[in-house]
């Protein structure tokens, strides 16, 4: 990034418009397309006045069809256009499944490399924003079980636009998840023009040095929070965020707990099958003789997203991260 | 000859907006045409309500109906007893005409999950938010009927959008090939969200898709409930009794309009033109009933403002009640996951209930 770079101020979603004008403008192979992205600038409107800068054949409002979304994108992708599908809410991806596991994920492997994927798949996922049902899970799991597929989950404005410029640069097909939680609870300094922040590296929030805590998404702030309550019990708590959650950064979890030899993890996704078991199998497998504790997992439980008046009961609260850490300190 | 006999481009109509009938009134009873109009009444002043409770904070986002009653009481009146209702999300005045109490509606809305489970003796599916996948159950339920030997019909419920999935196509393509006793009710309002229906389809109407399933599809004037009776009248008795060569399942496109936002999180004056509102408002589909009662020798003013306050103090109770309903229990969220609960839930949940003993609410709830 260059000195003379402007920086704005701006929330989580205003990034990710920002990045995919700054993409647009770059790089004319790159088109919006999805449901109500156009004229009416997205639901959450993360793409506004897109349609009326780039035009129709460029900010695509499609027909309510995720499959016909991402399958075309498929194509699209295939044949050297830069497609950034948005995907209205998460849980509304199940229709593009097929075509992103079965295809997006695979085509350079079964193709041998004669094809490939260069596709970005928006959805704004996961709860407390008092939204109908499924409008609030998390279900990054199911996408970076997936060979093939990367999944990037910003926290901040700033990593928000710099991952995204990666992710539709990434010669690979990115799923793109964003916590709406977070889309307008904060602002942050973004730079004006182009900046890349890499696909697969973590970032330390915080240091410290009696546990390390790795969390991603809307999760970061009370995880944040949290520790900052711990830091004036005496507790020096290390904030590790992911940001991909696929690949993941092994190396920068790793290193963190070979110091602090205890931690936990955070994510509103229920708990079994969830990313927290993958970094637990990790710190398991890599830094062994480094353990002290077992690794807490303060998820969101085993049941269907609960309609909102539960929500905040099944959310990580920055209380329950609290315990969770206490015990992992404790032990 | 029958109503559904016609070009999918030939719209059925029955009262003309003035409220002058243009084609045959369908046989109903003076006390069922009033009913129908007291229930497209208490519709619309429940959807005012309703979205005036969300913009006083006390209930979360909500998908108005107004403009539709029509289609959604008219339709709803041509089923029988024994018939089966699978909604959208928007079609909470079928909903009410099939007996699920306004408090239940209020609740799905509010968040609790009570408002979610449908009373035993209403035969209808809960809400349906995922578009088109409703369509689905729908076929398979009017397939159960007829593997049981039940004499039942099957309505489906969803929007002009909902035709671009694929579930909407796979259930058409169902029901044509196993013949299964459905109607499918288009609710096209224009819009889905900002996208209108033209970026849909190329085709010229939705009706017309049904051909390419093998059965009829009839396109009505939504705006007027007696055309939308008549022909759902007209495919619920084709459903569950077909004439010789007559194939059970029909697609009928009631074209409508929504005359508010797609939900109270929507802005619509970003994407379309007031005067298209304004337009569709002189179609009306309450006063149009009302003129033709009232021409008709059924309504006066007095019975009107009878149904009016009737209408204010039965929703007003709804609200009430819904809202002195008491927050749900939290330990609610682990239970009919399963029909026993596992080793692993049950003990998240008691991990639960040990904290939430320990911090109380405040260690949970945001703001
Ligand atoms: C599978 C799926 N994709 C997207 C959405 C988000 N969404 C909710 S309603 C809607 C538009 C639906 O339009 P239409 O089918 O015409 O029904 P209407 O809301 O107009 O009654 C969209 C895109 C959803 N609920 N489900
Ligand atoms: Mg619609």
């Amino acid at each position: 990034m260059s000195q003379s770079q402007q920086t704005q101020n701006l929330t989580l979603v205003q990034a990710v418009r920002d990045g995919l004008h700054t993409e647009m403008t770059n790089d004319d192979r790159v088109v919006v397309m999805g449901e109500d992205v156009g004229k009416n600038g997205g639901v959450f409107r993360a793409t506004e006045g897109l349609w009326n800068e780039f035009g129709d054949d460029r900010v695509i409002d499609t027909p309510l069809a995720e499959s016909g979304i991402a399958g075309t994108a498929i194509g699209m992708a295939a044949m050297g256009m830069r497609p950034v599908a948005e995907m209205q809410f998460s849980g509304f991806m199940y229709p593009a499944f097929d075509q992103i596991v079965s295809h997006a994920a695979r085509l350079r492997a079964r193709s041998r490399g004669r094809f490939t994927c260069p596709l970005v798949v928006r959805a704004p996922y996961g709860g407390g924003i008092r939204a109908p049902e499924h409008h609030s899970e998390s279900k990054e799991a199911f996408y970076a079980h997936e060979a093939g597929l990367k999944v990037v989950i910003p926290s901040t404005p700033y990593d928000t636009k710099g991952l995204l410029i990666s992710a539709i640069r990434d010669p690979d097909p990115v799923i793109f998840l964003e916590p709406k939680l977070i889309y307008r609870a904060f602002r942050g300094d973004v730079p004006e023009g182009d900046y890349e922040v890499p696909i697969g590296e973590a970032a330390v929030r915080r240091e410290g040095t009696d546990v390390s805590v790795y969390t991603y998404g809307a999760m970061t702030r009370p995880t944040m929070e949290a520790a900052e309550n711990l830091e004036e019990e005496g507790v020096s708590v290390e904030v590790v965020d992911l940001r991909t959650v696929s690949p993941m950064d092994k190396e920068t979890i790793v290193k963190s707990f070979e110091k602090t030899g205890r931690a936990a993890v955070v994510h509103e996704a229920p708990k079994t099958g969830g990313l927290g078991a993958e970094i637990t199998a990790t710190l398991q497998e890599r830094a062994l003789l480094h353990q002290e504790a077992p690794v807490e997992r303060i998820a969101g439980y085993d049941v269907p997203y609960p309609l909102y008046a539960l929500e905040d009961y099944y959310l990580p609260s920055v209380a329950r991260v609290e315990e969770g850490i206490r015990n992992a300190v404790e032990f | 000859m029958s109503v559904l006999q016609r070009d999918p481009q030939d719209m059925l109509r029955v009262l003309d907006e003035g409220g002058e009938p243009v084609g045959e009134v369908p046989d109903l009873s003076d006390d069922e045409l009033v009913t129908m109009y007291r229930e497209m009444y208490l519709a619309r002043h429940f959807d005012t309500r309703a979205v005036s409770l969300q913009r006083q904070g006390r209930m979360g986002t909500y998908p108005p109906l107004s403009g539709q009653e029509g289609a959604q009481v008219g339709s709803a009146f041509a089923l029988d007893e024994e018939d089966w209702l699978f909604p959208s999300y928007r079609e909470h005045g079928a909903a009410l005409h099939r007996g699920l109490p306004l408090k239940r509606t209020l609740l799905y809305w509010m968040g609790h999950e009570k408002g979610n489970r449908i009373p035993e003796d209403v035969n209808m599916f809960p809400v349906a938010v995922p578009i088109a996948t409703q369509v689905l159950h729908a076929t398979g339920a009017a397939w159960a009927k007829k593997l049981q030997g039940e004499d039942a019909a099957v309505m489906c419920y969803f929007g002009d959008g909902a035709t671009s999935e694929g579930d909407f196509h796979e259930g058409l393509n169902f029901a044509g090939v196993f013949d299964t006793p459905n109607v499918f009710f288009c609710n096209n309002n224009q819009w889905a969200i900002s996208v209108p229906r033209e970026r849909q389809t190329a085709s010229a109407t939705i009706a017309q898709k049904a051909t390419a399933y093998g059965f009829e599809g009839v396109q009505v004037d939504g705006m007027d409930p007696l055309a939308v009776y008549a022909a759902t009248r007209a495919a619920v008795e084709k459903a569950k009794d077909p004439g010789e060569d007559e194939r059970r399942p029909t697609l009928i496109e009631a074209v409508q309009y929504r005359f508010g936002a797609h939900t109270t999180a929507d802005d619509p004056t970003v994407y379309r033109d007031t005067d298209e509102v304004e337009e569709w408002k002189r179609k009306d589909p309450i006063p149009r009933l009302e003129q033709f009662l009232r021409n008709t020798g059924r309504l006066d003013d007095e019975k009107v403002e009878a149904i009016e306050s009737s209408v204010k103090d039965e929703v007003a109770e709804a609200i009430e009640a819904a809202e002195s309903e008491a927050r749900p229990e939290p330990s609610e969220m682990f239970s009919n996951v399963f029909a026993e609960q596992t080793p692993e839930i049950r003990a998240q949940a008691e991990a639960f209930a040990e904290l939430h003993e320990r911090r109380g609410d405040e260690g949970f709830l945001r703001e």
